[in-house]
């Protein structure tokens, strides 16, 4: 099998274009998706390639156009809605979560919403506190729709078809550190699975529970824990809803100590989550306190050293995870 | 505009019209009294006063075109045809209703009729209806989206996201704005600065127009106007129907925003003793017709709630299921 | 209100220096629970409570002399009401107090405990602040559980510097007293240590480091046995007669590296495995070192070996140890010619040796009380 340097963002641009390609319900619809060809440069060039109504843009109407998105997927097309950042997508949280999650139980199934909602998020870019955040435990708290966090470029080319393909609503975060990545990717990658956390690294001492753009970050902690003799393994929640308990749970079990990394703030976070059903599920499995490794309970703030100061770091991770093994 | 200004119909069709509202009115009235037997429960909105609006609506669309309405839509229901049975289960929360029980009174679904809801976040539904729009004019299917809301839905960022959509991309909806004066308890005028609704859609280019939605033959002739139009070029129309709700907003409400005089006023313009009497006055039904149609309606509300009343609930253990579509492991 | 008494920690116990202080005023305590490490003439001695309550007032500062029975603490009931003047107290049913001297132990370590029949608050901990961690409880074994009864926690902190601790005043007392009052006799017989030797190395190869066995495990093994079926070397002499020990408890010599020697009791050695003995016998050679032995560990040895281990010296006549009536020395084992089946080979030789109280036993029972821990040794894997 043949590989190709790429970068996550052709990765993502790449499995759009293959969709529109492979199935004529699937249209691009956002703030900026054509002529600027994506605030993050995704959807560059597509316009020119499929046209202004398959690459939609849209006026800057987040509630306007993610609810359109859900009627054009109640009437038959296979929407893909992107948000710039999840920071405005607060202002489509309304439609989300009132009217895509909900549809299919109010209406007892008689109704679907094949969605699929792109949007950008986290930190890093020195983009201050309206730009910055992550807030995909909004959207993983809410049941109806399913979240996914590719941090991958596999997971980049191959979580987009896997979600068009699903009946239900998706909503992927992409963060916008992962962009420019880059790595080697099969060039027939293609639909990935959207239900199981994947282990990145295994090990034997203590599990690293993380997302989207804190993988790379964990992934060096546990490289500088190795150092130290500490085995850490690195679970990849790649699905934030429904969360893979078995995965998750079968290597705490293993550790018996998890430290989970989220860019999310700690109160009521998705590690919050993590450490609950750990808890509920392995408790007698513990052999140290469960640890997070969150981001500070501050907007970002615009300046680097700050916003650094805020955010997840490999050393934050290490001293976690030295803690708990006794180190 | 006055009634005089919209011609009456042939007999037939007038009697189908009061026909219409009749039912809705029939049906609106045992809620209210099931209600208060504690068989209906949650929130209930009646529509009564207002059924000129969605009768005369509905009787424009065809089979396959799609209404999306609000939390006061058994109205709508009942006039886009799904069974009155099922709308009455659905108000008991029994599993035999149009949405399994799960609903209510606020969320009736029925995809056989394309029947959107039953949408209860103000403003909410109208971006759907440009969605389902957008879906039809992608796919080249000549189909109209109908989708109705109170003159409180003006106020919210979705009306306006919505109606800017819908005239950019020159999307099918007709948008029908049933204007009763009254946000729950706030009153137009002091909550919006333009109280001229229709004024607003004018701003995003859509044509719109202002009608007596007490009077269920001009809001026919309006609505039959405005998707004849629609279908033409595909342009979105936008109705505001003045119209007033005899009841209160919900059950549980006292009316302190409004003064018992306004609503009596109002009760005189009722679309339903209105379109009677100009058919009697031209001669164009009896007494007689009336009270048969009466004892027929009267005859299927009562099979709808005895068929309400012997209706199961759902099994809890069904709780979860439809949260996301079922898969085969 | 109860006081809390400079407690009697031995016979010969007159009084004690308070080192310092574990609980303050306010305190829950636990029954178990160490409150105040106490300098007495056998040395730094962890003073454990035997009743719940709540700290009221501490009576004596440290650096204070006292005699034993004297109280040095005032103790509240859970649920009495402070004795102070103001407004009615609240009903007890509204104070519940917490359990704050519920042992720091994970999840895990806490099952295994369980499972094994461990009591956790006989272990140090070496997890995040000192919590009890499933491999702590593994190092262990199940042989804790009886050998730490009535023993209070250990906290992983270490003894508090400058201790004093007059070790050498404790052994000068009870060595004096073992001359002067305790009729000695003494045996001494070779023991082939090839067999126990070859199966030593055969277990050790095929476990990993942490359940690996010394040598002088097997003695300790052996001796407890023997001294289950021989009850009179196995007791004391108190007040004119001899008392049967309650259980086999085999104290054993541990030099500490700052001079000096104490004998911590493994309790119930009999009664248990090689493996839980190894862990036991490394623990509290551990807490001897660290200077966190608890009285009853320093005390309550039946019987004692002495083992001089690698120190280059064939033969030891130990003193005993009073009120004990007899010791056990091993020599450093050596390699020697042999005589086996008529020929001279060489083989791994150790001198066991036995000091015994010739009012409770003789020569003749002392022979066969060697014989039996000798015998023993050579057949290993009865161990």
């Amino acid at each position: 099998m043949s590989a190709a340097r790429t970068t996550y963002r052709e990765a993502v641009r790449a499995a759009i274009r293959a969709a529109l390609l492979d199935d004529e319900r699937v249209f691009l619809m956002g703030e900026d998706v054509g002529s600027y060809g994506g605030c993050f440069g995704v959807s560059k060039g597509l316009l020119e390639e499929f046209g202004p109504e398959r690459i939609r843009d849209t006026p800057l109407s987040e509630s306007g156009f993610t609810g359109a998105g859900i009627g054009a997927a109640l009437g038959g097309m296979r929407p893909i809605v992107e948000i710039m950042t999840v920071n405005f997508s607060l202002l489509a949280l309304d439609q989300i979560v009132n009217s895509a999650a909900t549809i299919r139980h109010m209406s007892d199934g008689q109704f679907s919403v094949p969605l699929v909602i792109r949007m950008a998020t986290g930190a890093g870019r020195q983009l201050a506190a309206q730009h910055s955040h992550s807030l995909e435990s909004f959207y993983a708290h809410v049941p109806g729709i399913r979240v996914v966090a590719p941090a991958t470029l596999e997971d980049a080319r191959g979580m987009l078809p896997a979600a068009l393909a699903d009946p239900d609503p998706v909503v992927i975060f992409e963060h916008t550190s992962l962009y420019n990545l880059e790595g080697e990717l099969a060039e027939d990658a293609g639909a990935v699975d959207l239900d199981r956390a994947a282990i990145r690294r295994p090990g034997r001492d203590v599990t690293l529970v993380t997302h989207g753009g804190s993988l790379a970050k964990t992934l060096a902690a546990a490289a500088t824990l190795a150092e130290e003799g500490i085995e850490a393994e690195v679970i990849d929640l790649r699905s934030l809803r429904p969360l893979d308990d078995a995965t998750i749970i079968a290597s705490v079990s293993r550790t018996r100590r998890a430290v989970m990394v989220d860019e999310g703030w700690r109160t009521m976070s998705l590690a919050a989550e993590l450490v609950t059903r750990i808890v509920e599920q392995a408790f007698y499995e513990l052999d140290a306190p469960l640890a997070r490794v969150c981001t500070a309970e501050v907007p970002i703030p615009y300046p680097a050293h700050l916003e650094q100061a805020a955010l997840p770091s490999a050393d934050k991770i290490v001293a976690a995870a030295r803690r708990l093994t006794g180190g | 505009m006055s009634r005089a200004d919209t011609e009456l119909p042939g007999r037939e069709e007038g009697l189908q019209l009061l026909r219409g509202m009749q039912r809705i009115r029939r049906f609106e009235d045992r809620a209210a009294e099931l209600y208060s037997a504690m068989k209906i429960r949650g929130f209930l909105h009646l529509y009564n006063g207002q059924e000129a609006v969605a009768v005369g609506v509905l009787q424009a669309l065809h089979e396959d075109d799609a209404v999306v309405a609000t939390y006061r839509e058994h109205g709508h229901a009942l006039a886009a045809g799904l069974p009155m049975g099922e709308v009455m289960a659905e108000l008991y929360g029994r599993e035999q209703g149009s949405s399994g029980g799960r609903g209510g009174s606020m969320h009736i679904f029925d995809a056989e009729h394309r029947f959107y809801g039953g949408q209860a976040i103000v403003a909410g539904g109208l971006p759907l209806a440009v969605g389902l729009a957008l879906a039809d004019q992608m796919q080249h299917r000549p189909r109209v989206t109908a989708c109705f809301f109170g003159e409180g839905a003006a106020a919210e960022g979705e009306f306006h996201e919505a109606l800017n959509l819908a005239a950019l991309w020159t999307l099918p909806v007709l948008f029908v704005c049933e204007n009763n004066l009254y946000a729950m308890g706030t009153a137009l005028g002091r909550s919006q600065a333009e109280t001229d609704i229709h004024a607003r859609a004018g701003g995003y280019g859509i044509e719109s127009t202002a009608l007596d939605g007490m009077d269920v033959v001009a809001v026919a002739a309006a609505a039959r106007a405005a998707v004849t139009g629609i279908r033409e070029d595909g342009k979105p129309r936008f109705l505001e129907c003045h119209t007033y709700r005899f009841r209160a907003h919900s059950m549980f409400d006292a009316q302190l925003y409004r003064p018992r005089e306004e609503i009596e006023a109002w009760k005189k313009r009722c679309p339903i003793m209105g379109l009677r009497q100009r058919l009697l006055a031209a001669e164009l039904a009896t007494e007689a017709d009336f009270a048969a149609l009466e004892q027929d309606i009267e005859a299927e509300v009562e099979a709808a709630v005895a068929f309400a009343e012997a209706g199961s609930w759902e099994p809890v253990e069904q709780l979860a299921s439809h949260v996301m579509t079922e898969r085969e492991a | 209100m109860a006081d809390f008494l400079m407690p009697s920690l031995g016979a010969d116990m007159d009084e004690g220096t308070l080192v310092q202080w574990e609980v303050a005023p306010g305190d829950t305590v636990r029954r178990g629970q160490v409150v105040a490490v106490v300098e007495t003439a056998k040395g730094a001695i962890d003073v454990e409570i035997f009743r719940d309550g709540v700290v009221e007032e501490l009576l004596v500062e440290p650096g204070t002399t006292v005699p034993v029975g004297q109280p040095i603490a005032r103790l509240r009931e859970c649920g009495e009401a402070e004795p102070t003047p103001g407004p009615a107290p609240a009903p007890a049913t509204a104070t519940a107090e917490p359990d704050t001297a519920r042992v720091r132990a994970s999840p895990a370590a806490r099952r295994q405990a369980e499972a094994l029949g461990i009591d956790l608050e006989a272990l140090a901990g070496s997890g995040p602040d000192g919590a009890i961690t499933l491999e702590d409880v593994g190092r262990a074994g199940s042989a804790r559980e009886s050998m730490a009864e009535a023993v209070a926690p250990a906290p992983a902190k270490p003894a508090a510097p400058g201790r004093p601790v007059d070790i050498r005043g404790a052994i000068a007392a009870a060595m004096s007293r073992a001359k002067r009052e305790i009729p000695h006799y003494y045996l001494g017989h070779w023991v082939d240590l090839s067999p126990a030797n070859e199966w030593l190395a055969d277990w050790n190869a095929s476990h990993p480091v942490a359940e690996r066995l010394l040598p002088a495990v097997l003695m300790l093994r052996a001796v407890a046995l023997a001294a289950a079926r021989f009850p009179d070397f196995n007791g004391f002499w108190r007040d004119g007669k001899f008392v049967a020990g309650d259980g086999v408890h085999v104290g054993t010599a541990i030099s500490l590296r700052r001079g000096g020697l104490v004998a911590p009791a493994l309790k119930n050695a009999d009664r248990h495995s090689l493996p839980e003995l190894m862990d036991a016998f490394r623990d509290l050679v551990g807490r001897a070192r660290a200077g966190r032995l608890t009285g009853s560990e320093l005390l309550g040895g039946t019987i004692t070996v002495s083992s001089l281990g690698e120190q280059g010296v064939e033969e030891v006549y130990p003193v005993i140890y009073p009120p004990q009536v007899a010791i056990v020395g091993f020599g450093t084992p050596v390699e020697r010619p042999w005589v086996v089946g008529g020929r001279i080979e060489p083989r791994w030789l150790v001198r066991a040796t036995l000091a015994a109280d010739h009012r409770v036993s003789d020569g003749r029972r002392g022979a066969l009380f060697l014989e039996a821990v000798t015998g023993l040794l050579q057949e290993p894997e009865t161990l």
